[in-house]
């Protein structure tokens, strides 16, 4: 007997279970950047490609959930958020899984040298840009908590404290990118010119990694806001 | 009448068990819904809900039930036209309660959420507009009936919007929301005590306090129906004291503890939803027999007053009982574990509210549709961003059910009434 009834088909999937499930493999990806970077400056290149599968398969199964969640986000669907910022979000994230797995390709093919004077603050930036996708994850994992409470009172307040931490930290993301091209503008004309030009791109990349993570925070705060 | 006097006991044999089958599809489908929000929301397993249903459904039914049976049996029909012709009264409800069932077994194999109140106002006005004469329905009553479809989802959306909005007001804004859950969470059940013992005594047991003399004012009626509420709301707080703080659930769920209160709130939301059910929706399949037993036990007379006889009430209260034992159950397993979005907090919001609405209906002697209601009141705390996601699509598919319903219904009930005509006329 076809079974359909009101009541039960009522309820939808809810989004905020997958999209929190997306976001967790995302930060898999993105945390796996200080092993790999580790690897590489070690010379270490077997291993940085046995961590560049990793990301990638990571990256494929994020693509794959992107896909799911889009695929069970009909306009019908009527939710306590706005459909659109929930596909903004799902989007920002995805990104930066994407971002992770291009810096590390690049670097993995070209078996980039990282200068020894930039190493260490290299790294640093690296651990910087990676916490902020940490912190958009700790806001993006309090939806429940918000849902629960209809998005309302302290639990607004405090994801929107999460989201300035947040802000803050991609600030200071930024410094230490400054400090570091300004680091690699002293020593370019001692390197080849393509090696510093694509440098020069993994480092756009990595911040680019904590400004998705900074459009994240942005976009769910206008989710709350609603 | 001849008919009556020869066939007197036969008819009333099939009235008995077309309402049994009636009453089975309430049972089934309809107690089903409405018990399985909590379920659903884990405040009750599969068994107590069946237990809660079974009391609350007859207690709502014997209690509150005797305005929606009375307009079922004589308010949708012009009685006065029946006069001369009781046995179309009598082939008529037959034929009424066999279409209502026909249509409902037929809407839940295609599996569209059809509700047995529209059926059988559907094949009441079906029979006597098409069998008898346009004139023989009373169309005012019919519209309002039509109008209060419409009213009441979003009288309960209102309702459960406003009751979600109270417990984020309340309890869920503040820094201490388990402690003030145990605080507050009182106050919601002597509203449901209030106003269940409220409906029961202001239209329910009207007759009773008469028979035994007593007669009470409004103001009475309101401080006995309070002290009812504070006998609730006492039992209440008993069981909330026994829920204690585990924080070792908070760490995955900051609001676990919570929601372990308003699971207790929720035991008595399932069982004023019970209540509000069977003081509705038994009349579906009461209403039409009671109007066959008596115009058959009268030998035909319609006007004659006659207590309804204990045992139709009965009979409707097993056939409900038997159908959620039978195929109920199963339903309340799907729905339960289909919505597992709903928590507690939202779940006893949702119920209360469509609840309030039913009985609310129940002391107006408006039947209307306890599923249908209980969306709207979904569709409310959904309003009040209470929910992760509600299929709108559902309510399209509600909408063109109460189109189909009311010709579908009547048709049927048209051809069951010219078949009994040809038969025994």
């Amino acid at each position: 007997m076809a079974f359909s009834n009101p009541i039960s088909d009522l309820f939808g999937k809810s989004p905020i279970k997958p999209l929190q499930e997306h976001m967790s493999l995302v930060v898999k990806c993105s945390s796996q950047l200080t092993p790999f970077f580790d690897a590489a400056i070690a010379n270490q290149w077997e291993q940085a490609s046995d961590i560049f599968d990793s990301i990638s398969k990571d990256e494929d199964h994020a693509d794959e959930l992107k896909k799911q969640f889009r695929l069970n986000m009909p306009k019908s669907l009527f939710m306590p958020v706005s459909r659109s910022d929930l596909l903004g979000i799902l989007a920002h994230q995805d990104s930066i899984a994407n971002l992770s797995k291009d810096i590390c390709g690049i670097v993995l093919g070209r078996k980039m040298d990282i200068p020894k004077s930039l190493q260490a603050d290299f790294l640093g930036f690296i651990k910087s840009a990676i916490q902020t996708s940490e912190q958009a994850l700790k806001a993006i994992n309090e939806l429940d908590e918000l849902l629960e409470t209809g998005f309302v009172g302290q639990e607004v307040k405090f994801v929107q404290k999460l989201i300035r931490e947040l802000d803050a930290q991609e600030h200071r993301v930024d410094k230490k990118e400054r400090k570091l091209r300004l680091g690699l503008f002293k020593i370019e004309h001692d390197l080849p010119p393509i090696h510093v030009m694509f440098l020069y791109n993994v480092i756009d990349n990595i911040g680019e990694v904590a400004d998705t993570a900074e459009r994240v925070g942005n976009r769910l705060e206008l989710l709350i806001a609603k | 009448m001849e008919l009556f006097t020869e066939y007197g006991t036969l008819l009333i044999i099939l009235a008995g068990m077309f309402g049994f089958f009636m009453a089975w599809g309430v049972g089934a489908n309809d107690v089903a819904n409405a018990m399985g929000t909590s379920v659903g929301s884990k405040a009750l397993t599969i068994k107590q809900a069946i237990l809660i249903a079974m009391v609350f459904e007859f207690a709502g039914a014997y209690l509150a039930g005797g305005e929606v049976t009375s307009t079922i049996r004589k308010g949708i029909v012009d009685t006065a036209i029946f006069a001369e012709q009781p046995d179309y009264l009598v082939f008529g409800m037959l034929s009424a309660l066999l279409a209502a069932g026909t249509w409902l077994m037929i809407a839940s194999i295609m599996g569209w959420p059809v509700s047995t109140t529209h059926s059988i106002v559907g094949s009441i006005v079906g029979f006597a507009a098409v069998g008898v004469s346009v004139d023989a329905v009373n169309w005012d009553k019919v519209s309002t009936i039509v109008a209060s479809w419409v009213v009441s989802p979003v009288l309960a959306g209102t309702i459960s919007f406003a009751l979600f909005r109270s417990v984020q007001r309340l309890i869920l804004i503040h820094d201490n929301p388990f402690e003030r859950a145990k605080k507050y969470v009182p106050f919601y059940m002597f509203a449901v005590g209030f106003l269940m013992a409220m409906v029961t005594m202001l239209k329910g047991l009207k007759h009773v306090f008469k028979d035994i003399g007593v007669q009470l004012n409004f103001s009475e009626t309101a401080v006995l129906a309070a002290i009812f509420g504070l006998l609730v709301a006492f039992l209440g707080t008993y069981l909330l004291s026994k829920v204690k703080r585990d924080e070792s659930l908070e760490v995955n769920d900051r609001f676990a503890n919570v929601e372990r209160v308003f699971a207790v709130l929720m035991i008595f939301t399932a069982c004023s939803m019970a209540f509000a059910h069977g003081s509705n929706d038994v009349a579906n399949a009461v209403g039409p027999l009671a109007a066959v037993v008596n115009v058959v036990s009268s030998g035909g007379d319609i006007a004659a007053k006659s207590a309804m006889p204990g045992w139709i009430l009965l009979l409707g209260g097993a056939g409900i009982v038997v159908g959620l034992a039978t195929y109920g159950f199963k339903v309340m397993g799907t729905i339960g574990r289909k919505i597992t979005e709903l928590t507690p907090s939202r779940g006893f919001a949702a119920e209360l509210g469509a609840a309030a609405t039913v009985v609310l209906a129940s002391g107006t002697g408006l039947p209307i549709s306890t599923t249908h209601t209980l969306v709207g009141a979904v569709l409310g705390v959904g309003m009040a961003r209470g929910i992760g996601a509600l299929n709108l699509r559902m309510v399209g598919a509600i909408f063109v059910s109460w189109v189909v319903t009311l010709p579908a219904g009547a048709a049927l009930s048209i051809l069951f009434f010219f078949f009994f005509k040809g038969v025994f006329g």
